[in-house]
């Protein structure tokens, strides 16, 4: 019978094509009971937000390598919040440095998990801040 | 908030009718009241399943199509386009993975096109709860032509066709013989075929195949099947010798390449024009009102001797049947029969 379950969109920005990260992310969050809509690599900031628009998403996570975050990050958060997604969470992964991340955290996006994160640790910080 | 959200979806405001297939997902008494809104602007689109085996090529016909509506031909003025995605949900988690975008990414950029990612959240006849109520938020928001594409289907997910005017079932080649073809089940909805993958070996012979398959099916009354309620032949309005019955066109097609995808295009909207011609789109739009207001009155029933009924007698009700000391039918007509005041409220 219907209930409610958190969707989240996982979306790589930018040029790199390494998506491993982000299926087992997607994986990992499909076991913790959400809904995961995958869209891919090489999207742009565009398609992320209309994507997290018609799908109506409590999360977005962004998947980037290429070492293009804090070109692409803030264009995405800007874009959402033109759509009118005020109250979407967005998590960030990959190859981001330490330090980027007071200036990404500032810029909307509420928690960056690098390398090595325990999927867990994901799902719990996903859970607390949308529930 | 309701007000706001049912003339956001009329006025076509994309955020307002994601929102409110969100609720419609959920289903909460707010969705009744959007749904009930609405009704009165729906049964313009034009809906269309897709449905065939996991990995077929659905999505990637789903987006050819798509395109090809949106820029229209000379026999036909572009088309709104919203597109609904279903994907299984997981039996042991409750989560799911939803991938037809990724194959949708031509699509991305026209505001002219409407997608939505949808688990089946447990629903087994290839669609999900939601699907119907969902068909009709993109009805009202304006959107002239609405694709259902299942989820991978086998053979007995059929509930397409109670939702879709027009069913497009994709094969591939290299699926099974001729015995596979004269079973009874997801053959047997198809207005349209698309075999698709065409370049590979064996697409002459599983066209081949299905022609035989329709050959084998009688004139007149097989158009009825597809609701498989062969009592209603007699209503179907211009379902008489006099007008032929619906023959499935078979369609080749390479939807990677984007090949045959006209033809297809052309049989849907055939199709469509006969089901307006033989006045079998007003029988099936009945059909659909008469399949949901079952469906409807099953669940709100349901609710009401749930809402009604002490958990404790409930369990011991269930305690009961299972040793064997009570039969099933009878613990049902006890829960139903309770004093009527109980219903009330």
């Amino acid at each position: 019978m219907p209930d409610k379950k958190i969707r989240v969109l996982i979306a790589k920005p930018g040029l790199d094509g390494h998506d491993r990260g982000a299926k087992v992310i997607a994986r990992a969050l499909r076991d913790a009971g959400m809904e995961v809509i995958y869209t891919g690599i090489r999207q742009t900031p565009e398609m992320i937000a209309e994507a997290a628009l018609q799908e109506d998403v409590d999360v977005v996570g962004l998947s980037i390598l290429s070492g293009a975050h804090l070109a692409l990050f803030p264009r995405i958060v800007s874009l959402l919040r033109e759509n009118g997604l005020d109250d979407v969470l967005v998590v960030a992964g990959g190859i981001i440095p330490d330090e980027d991340v007071p200036a990404l955290n500032d810029m909307g996006i509420g928690g960056v998990f690098g390398p090595g994160t325990p999927t867990d640790e994901i799902v719990d910080f996903i859970r607390g801040q949308v529930l | 908030m309701t007000e706001e959200l049912v003339a956001g979806i009329l006025a076509g405001q994309r955020r307002a009718i994601a929102r409110a297939i969100t609720l419609v997902e959920n289903d909460g008494s707010e969705a009744q009241a959007i749904l009930a809104a609405i009704h009165s602007h729906t049964g313009r689109a034009h809906i269309v399943g897709v449905t065939g085996p996991p990995g077929s090529g659905k999505s990637t016909l789903v987006n050819d199509l798509a395109l090809s509506f949106r820029r229209g031909s000379a026999g036909h003025p572009p088309q709104t386009v919203g597109i609904i995605a279903i994907d299984p949900t997981s039996p042991f988690s409750g989560g799911a993975i939803l991938g037809d975008r990724i194959r949708m990414r031509d699509l991305a950029g026209d505001p002219g096109i409407f997608i939505r990612s949808m688990a089946s959240r447990g629903s087994l006849g290839g669609l999900a709860w939601a699907t119907a109520d969902t068909v009709r938020l993109l009805d009202a928001g304006g959107y002239d032509l609405v694709f259902v594409e299942t989820v991978g289907a086998g053979q007995a997910e059929v509930d397409i066709a109670k939702t879709a005017h027009t069913t497009v079932v994709v094969e591939v080649p290299g699926l099974g013989d001729d015995i596979q073809a004269i079973k009874a089940g997801i053959l047997e909805i198809a207005d349209v075929f698309a075999v698709n993958k065409a370049d590979h070996e064996g697409a002459d012979h599983a066209v081949q195949v299905l022609q035989m398959m329709l050959d084998l099916n009688s004139p007149g009354p097989h158009a009825v099947m597809h609701h498989s309620r062969l009592i209603e032949v007699a209503a179907i309005a211009g379902q008489t010798a006099d007008t032929p019955a619906w023959r499935p066109p078979i369609h080749k097609t390479v939807a990677t390449r984007g090949e045959g995808i006209d033809g297809l295009v052309e049989a849907i909207l055939a199709h469509r024009a006969y089901l307006e011609r033989t006045g079998n789109l007003v029988w099936r739009e009945r059909e659909r009102a008469a399949s949901e207001l079952e469906t409807i009155i099953q669940q709100e029933a349901l609710r009401r001797v749930l809402a009604h009924t002490d958990g404790k007698q409930l369990a011991a009700l269930i305690d009961q049947i299972a040793r064997r000391e009570l039969d099933p039918y009878a613990a049902g007509q006890l829960l139903l029969n309770q004093p009527s005041q109980a219903y009330r409220g």
